[in-house]
This record gives structure tokens, C-alpha cells and sequence, in this order.
């Protein structure tokens, strides 16, 4: 069961991206991307980050996809009209992010074979997730979440500035 | 340090002093531009000095215990070694006493006179604080309680001297008389100067009590004792004008005639005298340079007289009737030091002293009548006066008082005073001769002075028509000076006594002036044919002065050219000076310029070599460097295309070099290498 | 240490998605090469993230399920991505206004 979701899911996850690269339609490609970043957040799932894949489907399905389609729909005058979207460089592009990925593969195989990560027994996490994620964030990373709090609200007040209409 | 009487007034009579520099200070600072109340100031400073220092001779007189007064000191130290103690402290002893009186006497009068003398004048208060500044100095020199203290007044009232002299210095030849005055008396300065040097080398010490107990012990040599004495006899020669160095003098007359009469007449040019009083053991101990003294006072005294006589601006006959007057009184100061059988020992120091005191009164009162002739006809030469006893009644009575007092008619003051001199002239014949001479000569030019003035017939009838009586400012200082010129030799007469016996006694023989009725004769005689003689001449006209003048024409013509001293020392002193100076200024401007333009030029065209090397060699390298870099980058900067696919593609292409370097244990191999 | 074949088990299924992410990776990659819209670069940038917080999560997942470090990173990877898309999309409106255009070929500003 678990293997054959995984499969739906990845398939689901490469085609739309492979979408999101290729379509000519920058908001087709918006779309493209909503269902990709679903489909990863069942990916998390799979692998027992429910909390996670809440986060993913409200922030990257709610804010940031959407935002992107806003962003789209400010910036084209014509939202549906079809424009040039790629540059001269698909070919060097295409290679280059094969070489990549392949390279990436080769690697995790390697040091798969050496014994790099270490083997534990599978124990499946339970309902604790959200609780212990939750704690944790409160206590041993309490640092860094608050770091990612101030840099939110700097984020959030330097967006506001750069995108303010002058003399507003 | 003697320490026998106290009072309040002589513990406290450096006040005297001070008063004038605080009303100076005031004057300059606060009240320069309400002049009517700075010349009170000035005037209330002095007049209370005066009533202080007769309050101290009143002191001076009490505590005189069997005519010998023990000195009053008071004293602290503002420099202080293991061998050397430089003190700050005033003395009195009872020719300071005296002094003070002459000073304070002679500088109210003359402010108040100037009250009239000065009015309307534009630095009236300046004028003011100068003359208070003058007398602060001139009663800190009198009070001074060491020879190094009495050095920084003696330059004091040199720097008064020189401010008051070219005070009206739009004029040039009053400006150039302040520097003549300043100069010739710093060469004497110099002498004195070097006199304290050596008296500190030798003697190692400058306090007055200290020195002359040295003196008195015999332990110092002779000869020392007569460098000294001789080195400070040159500041005195200086400051009183003597010959060689008294041509500042009647120069000196361009400043205001108040400020003659009290600077050049009654105290300043008394300094040296004062000088050569104070130090006379060094001069008793050291028979040379007391006949020094004696030969300079002589032969100026008899010098300026000769002078005197042929001169026609009022105020140069009294400059040269004081030089001579001066030379009197060092005579006889130089006299006190050489033992005569004929005087009793300290004759001379009393006599010189004595006439100090007398002199100062009635020649203040002669240029104070000099200035109010002056006042009223604006004119110095008396060939353009005459006859002006109508108008000018008090002035010309006065006048004829002083006269009398310095010609030495019974009972005027100078007939006691130059009596004393010529007494102590007994025993050396040269110098009764001469002395004598001078009185019959002093006489003469001075009744010359007074006939070509107030009698006869108006010259000049337009400055006989302006001119007029002066002031009672003007007229009541005259008069009380007229009454001191009268009545002041009484104090040293012969058997008078409370007074001089004290004032003037000198090593502790107390001064008994007796008659020598040879002298008083022979003295009275000789002036009264001098005035008789200028009576015939000038008044009666029964002798000609022109026909005399035609006789003697050469002697006339160097004696009105003033012995030609200022054109000798304009020929072997200031021509020199000057040839040296174009000399040293051509050599400046030929040799050292040309060396300096030699120079320049050679750098000049050493820079050309170096510009050329600049441009060529160094540059053309820089811009080689330049230009390979400019090619270079040329060809790199298509690297910079701004465009951000093509900066991506290079940050990939890093990324699977890192891959490949990964996957081949390259980077491990490299980490290893560095030490990672 | 559990038995062999238990771990061979495991190592094929973390490998799964190592790939999976791997090629996400890439394709994004490959957007963010050959893109010219300021927008779809974004949206690339966004597929990488994705592929990173899969790595993550899967090697939370599958080397040491006990603790939550991977996920922990995750989700600040994920807050930080939105704020990068913040800031990014807000750059584009502003680079927009200026240019009247998102070609990012064309805004050769680097070059300066």
C-alpha cells in the first residue's frame, strides 16, 4: 500500500515539476507548482510528519503559492497570455541538472555501500509528533525559532517597504 | 640688617611707590577715557606719596640717635640658592629719605603744572599714566634695597624716559629722540650691567649691606674694586648724561617740558648720581675709580657750561646748565673718595647729595618757566622773545628766583649747595679752578638766558602780542617750587643743625658744613661778575654780544655746534654702522643670493632631468601596467554579463565540480593535504 | 543493531526518496537555469527547497526516527523559504514598476 502511494506520489511530484519548468504559461505553471507541494506534503505523511505536512499545505499551498499567483497577476497585464519563458539556455540547462542529479545518486549509493548513516530499527512515531515537535521548539530550539521569528517580521517589513508605492 | 626703629610709616614705605604704579594701572585700564578723572587719580596718588614721605623724613629725623641713622629694611627673598639670595625689599637710609621728598616734591608739581601744560591733548590720560608709571620707577630706584633691584628700575625708568621723550611721536625728531636717549643710555647700561656681573663673580652678592661689608673687610682686591666701580660709574654716565655719553640729552628736550623738568632735569638724570652716592664705599676703597668719577664730573661740568652759553633754544641752555650741574655733583661724589688733608672725609658725598636736593628744585622750577614761556609764545628760541616781564609777571619771577638760586647768590639754595662743592674741591687745585670757572659761567648764561627773555624789547611783536600769563595750574607750582629754590639751602647751611648733619652724613661722620670764607668770597664774586657781565651784554647792550662773537668766531662756532660731538660720533659711529650695514646687506644680496639663486637654478634644471624621466620612464611603466590591465580586462569583463542565467550556470557548474571532486575522494585527499 | 537484511530494507526505502529528491532537485535546477520569468525562478526555487525538506525529513525518518531534528529543520526551512518568497516577490513588483517588466534577462543590474 504504502509502496504503491509512494509511487502515485512520486510520479505526481516529477511530472509537475517538470511542469513548473516547462509550461508556457506562467500561471498554469502556478497551478502546476499548488499541486506539486500537495503532493509532497503526502509525502510527508508517508513518512510520519503529519505535523509537517500540515505546515507544508498551509504555508506553501496557502501563502506562498497564492502569493505567487498574486505576484503573477500584478506583474502580467494579461494573466493568461502566453509569454516567452525560458531563455537560450535549456540545452547546457537540461544537462547540466542531469549531471546533478545523477551525480547526487551516485553519491548517496556510495556512501550508502560504506556504511555512512547509521542503521536504527524502524520504530514508527506515534501521536506524539505535534506534541514533541511542539516541546522541542520551545526548548532546545528555542533559539533559532526565535531567530526565524525576527527574521519573519523583518522579512515582512522589508517586503512592505520595497513594494510601498512611492509617496504612499 | 639693621633693625632699630619702627614706625608705621617706615614699615610700610614701599606704599609710596606703589601708589603711582596703581594709579598707572588704573589710568591705562579704566579711566583713559575721562581724562579730568585720571589726572586726579594720578595727581591724588602723588600728592599722598609726598605728605608719606615727608612723614618719613619726619621718622628719619627722630630715630637719627646721635646723628648716625641706622638703616630700615625691609626685605624678602624671591630668588633663593644655597649661595645666592635675590631679594625683593626696600632700604631707608637718609639720602633715600631725601630723595624721596625731592621726587615726590618735584613730580606733584610738575602733574599739576601739567594739568595746564597738557590741556586738550590728545593722550592727556596716557600722559598721565606714563608720568605715574615714571615716578613708581623712579621711587623704586630710591627705595630699591639691592644693585639688582635698583638695575630693573634704573631700565624702568629708562623705558619712562623713552615713552615720555617721544610722546608726541608724530613728531620725527621727537620719536628719534626717544631711541637717541634709549640707546646712548643702554651703553651705559651696559657697563653697569657687566659692573653687576662681576660684582657678583667677585663679591657674590648684590645687597648693599653685604657688598660694602666685603669693601670694608679688605678682602676683596683693589683692582677688582675699580672694575667695578667703574663699570657701574658707566650706567650713572649714562643716565646723568655725562660725557661721552650726553648727547641724548638735549635731544631729550623734544618731549613735553613737564616731563624735562621731571625726568631730565630733577630725578631721572639724578639717578646716576644717586647711583654713585649709594655705592660710594666702593669708590672711597678704590681711589682710582673714584678719580674717575671726579675727572668725568669735572670735565663735563666745565664742557656742557661752555656750551651753555652760546645757545639760543631756552630748553637746550637749561639740558647743558644741567649736564654741567650734573658733572658738579659726580665731581664732587668722585672727590669724596680721594683724601684731601684740606676737607674733613665725607665732605664731597654731602656736598653732592646736598646739591642733588637743591639743584632738583630750582632747575624743575627753571623748565616749569621754560614751559610757561614756551606756553605762551610757541617758540624755544630766545631770540624771538624778549620783554615778556610785562606779561608774564609770575612766571618771570619765579624764573629770576631760580636763576639767582643756581648762579649762588646769598641766601638763594644753590649758593649753599655750590659752596659745599667748591669746599670740597679744596686741596686740588685743578679742580677749584675749574669749578669756580664753571660757577662764573653758569651765572652768566643763565642771567644771558634770563635778560634775552624777560627784558629789553619784544623781538618778535606778533609773539610778544599772543603772549600771555599762564594758569594758576601753571603759575602755583612754580611758586612753590620758587620758595623751596630760596628757601632749601637753609637745611645745609653752616650752623644749621637737625637736618644735614644726618641726612647728609656718609660713613658715620656726621656732616658739619662750616663756612670757608675764602670760598664763599671768591664764589659769590665770580657770580655776580658773571651776571654783571650778562647784565652789560644783554641788557645794558654796552658790550655788543655780536662784536665778542666776532672776536672768538671759532671758538663760538665750536662751542654752538656743541664741540661737534654728535657729527663725531655720526662720522665714527653711525656712518660705520651704516657702511657696515650696506656692506653686509650687498654681501647678503650679491654672494648669499647668488649662492641661494645658484642653487635654485641647479635644482631647477635637475627637476627638468627628473620630469623627463618621470614622464617617459616611470610613467610609461605605470601606463604599461595600465594598458595590459586595460586590454586584460578587456577580454574578462565579457565574463560580467549582469545577467543572472549566466551566473547560475557558473554557480552549477561549481556545484558538480564539488560532486565530482566528492565522488572521486579528490576533496578528501585535498582536505587531508591542508591539514583539514 | 538490528539484523542485515532489516537495514538493506530500510537503506532501499530511504533511497527512494533520496532520489525522489534528488530529481525534484534537479528539476528545479534546471527552472531556475532556463527560466526567464523573475516569477518562475521563484517558483523553482521553491521545488529545491522541497527536494531539501524531503532529504530532511527522510533522514529524520529513516536514521534516527527517536528525535526530531530533521523535521525541526524542516519546518524552519519552510518558514524561511516563505519569507524568501516574501521578499523575492516583492523585489519582482519592485523591479517590475522600474522596468515595466519581470524578464530577469534583462535586469543586468549585477553587472554594476
Amino acid at each position: 500500500m504504502a509502496d504503491t502511494v509512494f509511487v502515485i506520489l512520486a510520479i505526481l511530484i516529477v511530472s509537475s515539476a517538470l511542469a513548473v519548468v516547462t509550461l508556457r504559461n506562467i500561471f498554469h505553471c502556478a497551478l502546476m507548482l499548488i499541486l506539486c507541494l500537495f503532493c509532497v506534503a503526502g509525502l510527508y505523511i508517508l513518512m510520519y510528519a503529519e505535523f509537517l505536512a500540515v505546515v507544508q499545505v498551509l504555508l506553501y499551498v496557502g501563502a506562498v503559492a497564492i502569493l505567487m499567483i498574486f505576484a503573477i497577476m500584478l506583474t502580467s497585464r494579461l494573466a493568461g497570455r502566453e509569454i516567452q519563458l525560458s531563455n537560450e539556455q535549456t540545452f547546457i540547462g537540461g544537462f547540466l541538472a542531469t549531471v546533478f542529479v545523477f551525480g547526487l545518486g551516485y553519491l548517496y549509493y556510495k556512501d550508502i555501500e560504506a556504511g555512512q548513516f547509521a542503521r536504527v530499527s524502524l520504530k514508527i512515531p506515534g501521536a506524539e509528533n505535534s506534541l514533541s515537535i511542539g516541546k522541542l521548539l520551545m526548548t532546545e530550539y528555542v533559539l533559532p525559532f526565535e531567530v526565524v521569528s525576527i527574521l519573519l517580521l523583518a522579512a515582512l517589513i522589508g517586503a512592505i517597504i520595497l513594494a510601498r508605492k512611492e509617496g504612499n | 640688617m639693621h633693625e632699630t626703629a619702627h614706625s608705621f610709616i617706615l614699615d610700610n614705605a614701599y606704599w609710596i611707590a606703589l601708589l603711582p604704579l596703581i594709579s598707572s594701572a588704573i589710568i591705562l585700564f579704566f579711566t583713559r577715557w575721562r581724562e579730568p578723572l585720571s589726572a586726579g587719580i594720578s595727581i591724588t596718588a602723588i600728592v599722598l606719596g609726598w605728605v608719606a614721605s615727608i612723614w618719613v623724613m619726619i621718622e628719619v629725623l627722630i630715630n637719627s640717635h646721635g646723628g648716625h641713622f641706622q638703616y630700615i629694611e625691609r626685605a624678602f627673598d624671591i630668588v633663593s640658592f644655597e649661595t645666592m639670595h635675590l631679594q625683593l625689599g626696600f632700604v631707608i637710609d637718609p639720602v633715600a629719605a631725601m630723595m624721596l621728598i625731592v621726587v615726590t616734591t618735584v613730580s606733584s608739581c610738575v602733574q599739576i603744572y601739567s594739568l595746564g601744560y597738557m590741556h586738550g591733548d590728545p593722550r592727556f590720560s596716557r600722559y598721565y599714566a606714563y608720568l605715574s608709571l615714571f615716578t613708581f620707577s623712579m621711587l623704586g630706584l630710591v627705595l630699591a634695597n639691592n644693585f639688582f633691584l635698583i638695575f630693573i628700575f634704573w631700565e624702568l625708568v629708562g623705558l619712562t624716559s623713552y615713552l615720555l621723550i617721544g610722546f608726541w611721536f608724530e613728531k620725527k625728531s621727537a620719536s628719534d629722540a626717544g631711541k637717541k636717549a634709549f640707546i646712548t643710555t643702554k651703553v651705559g647700561d651696559l657697563g653697569f650691567l657687566l659692573g653687576l656681573m662681576l660684582m657678583f663673580a667677585w663679591i657674590g652678592t648684590f645687597d648693599y649691606d653685604e657688598v660694602f661689608a666685603a669693601v670694608k673687610s679688605g678682602q676683596i682686591e683693589t683692582w677688582k674694586l675699580t672694575t667695578i666701580g667703574i663699570c657701574i660709574f658707566c650706567g650713572a654716565v649714562g643716565k646723568s648724561a655725562q660725557f661721552p655719553l650726553h648727547v641724548w640729552l638735549p635731544d631729550a628736550m623734544e618731549g613735553p617740558t613737564p616731563v624735562s623738568a621731571l625726568i631730565h632735569a630733577a630725578t631721572m638724570v639724578a639717578a646716576g648720581v644717586y647711583l654713585v652716592a649709594k655705592a660710594m664705599p666702593l669708590y672711597t676703597a678704590s681711589t682710582t675709580a673714584a678719580a674717575v668719577v671726579a675727572y668725568i664730573g669735572l670735565f663735563t661740568s666745565f664742557f656742557a657750561a661752555s656750551i651753555a652759553l652760546v645757545q639760543n633754544d631756552i630748553k637746550r641752555v637749561l639740558a647743558f646748565s644741567t649736564l654741567s650741574q650734573l658733572g658738579y655733583m659726580i665731581m664732587a661724589l668722585g672727590l669724596n673718595g680721594i683724601l684731601s688733608e684740606h676737607v674733613e672725609p665725607g665732605t664731597g658725598y654731602a656736598a653732592g647729595t646736598f646739591h642733588l636736593m637743591t639743584h632738583a628744585f630750582f632747575k624743575a622750577l627753571l623748565f616749569l618757566g621754560a614751559g610757561s614761556v614756551i606756553h605762551a609764545v610757541h617758540t624755544n628760541d630766545i631770540q624771538l622773545m624778549g620783554g615778556l616781564y610785562g606779561k608774564m609777571k609770575k612766571t618771570a619771577s619765579t624764573f629770576f628766583i631760580a636763576c639767582l638760586a643756581i648762579a649762588g647768590i646769598f641766601p638763594f639754595a644753590g649758593f649753599f649747595s655750590k659752596d659745599e662743592i667748591i669746599v670740597a674741591t679744596m686741596g686740588h687745585p685743578v679742580f677749584q679752578t675749574v669749578a669756580s670757572l664753571v660757577a662764573f659761567m653758569t651765572a652768566f648764561y643763565m642771567f644771558r638766558l634770563y635778560f634775552l627773555t624777560f627784558t629789553g624789547e619784544p623781538r618778535d611783536e606778533e609773539k610778544y602780542h599772543h603772549a600771555h600769563e599762564s594758569p594758576n595750574s601753571m603759575t602755583y607750582p612754580l611758586m612753590f617750587l620758587a620758595v623751596l629754590a630760596f628757601g632749601a639751602g637753609w637745611f645745609g647751611a653752616p650752623g644749621v643743625k637737625g637736618f644735614s648733619n644726618y641726612i647728609f652724613e656718609y660713613g658715620g661722620h656726621a656732616h658739619t658744613p662750616s663756612a670757608h670764607w675764602s670760598v664763599i668770597i671768591i664764589s659769590t664774586v665770580l657770580a655776580l661778575c658773571g651776571i654783571g657781565l650778562a647784565y652789560l651784554m644783554y641788557y645794558k647792550k654796552s658790550i655788543s654780544p655780536d662784536t665778542v662773537v666776532e672776536k672768538v668766531k671759532p671758538i663760538y662756532t665750536l662751542l654752538y655746534n656743541k664741540y661737534y660731538i654728535d657729527e663725531l660720533y655720526d662720522f665714527i659711529l653711525i656712518q660705520p654702522t651704516y657702511r657696515l650695514g650696506r656692506f653686509l646687506w650687498s654681501f647678503d644680496a650679491n654672494v648669499v643670493d647668488g649662492l641661494v639663486n645658484l642653487q635654485a637654478t641647479i635644482t631647477y634644471w635637475l627637476s627638468d632631468v627628473k620630469h623627463w624621466i618621470d614622464k617617459n620612464i616611470v610613467d610609461g611603466t605605470v601606463n604599461g601596467f595600465g594598458l595590459f590591465c586595460d586590454a586584460a580586462s578587456g577580454a574578462f569583463r565579457k565574463m560580467q554579463s549582469g545577467r543572472l542565467a549566466h551566473y547560475l550556470l557558473a554557480v552549477v557548474f561549481g556545484m558538480i565540480l564539488i560532486i565530482l571532486l566528492a565522488s572521486s575522494n579528490l576533496l578528501n585527499w585535498t582536505l587531508a593535504k591542508v591539514g583539514l | 543493531m538490528s539484523d542485515p537484511t532489516m537495514s538493506q530494507l530500510l537503506n532501499a526505502e530511504m533511497l527512494r526518496y533520496l532520489w525522489l529528491a534528488a530529481a525534484l532537485f534537479g528539476i528545479g535546477l534546471f527552472g531556475i537555469l532556463t527560466r526567464r520569468n523573475a516569477i518562475a525562478i521563484l517558483m523553482s526555487l521553491e521545488l529545491m527547497f522541497n527536494a531539501v525538506n524531503i532529504n530532511l525529513v527522510a533522514f529524520n525518518r529513516f536514521t534516527s526516527p527517536s528525535t526530531f531534528a530533521g523535521q525541526i529543520f524542516a519546518i524552519f526551512v519552510v518558514v524561511i523559504a516563505a519569507a524568501e518568497a516574501t521578499v523575492g516577490l516583492a523585489i519582482v513588483i519592485l523591479i517590475y514598476r522600474n522596468w515595466r517588466s519581470i524578464d530577469a534577462d534583462r535586469v543586468n543590474l549585477l553587472k554594476w
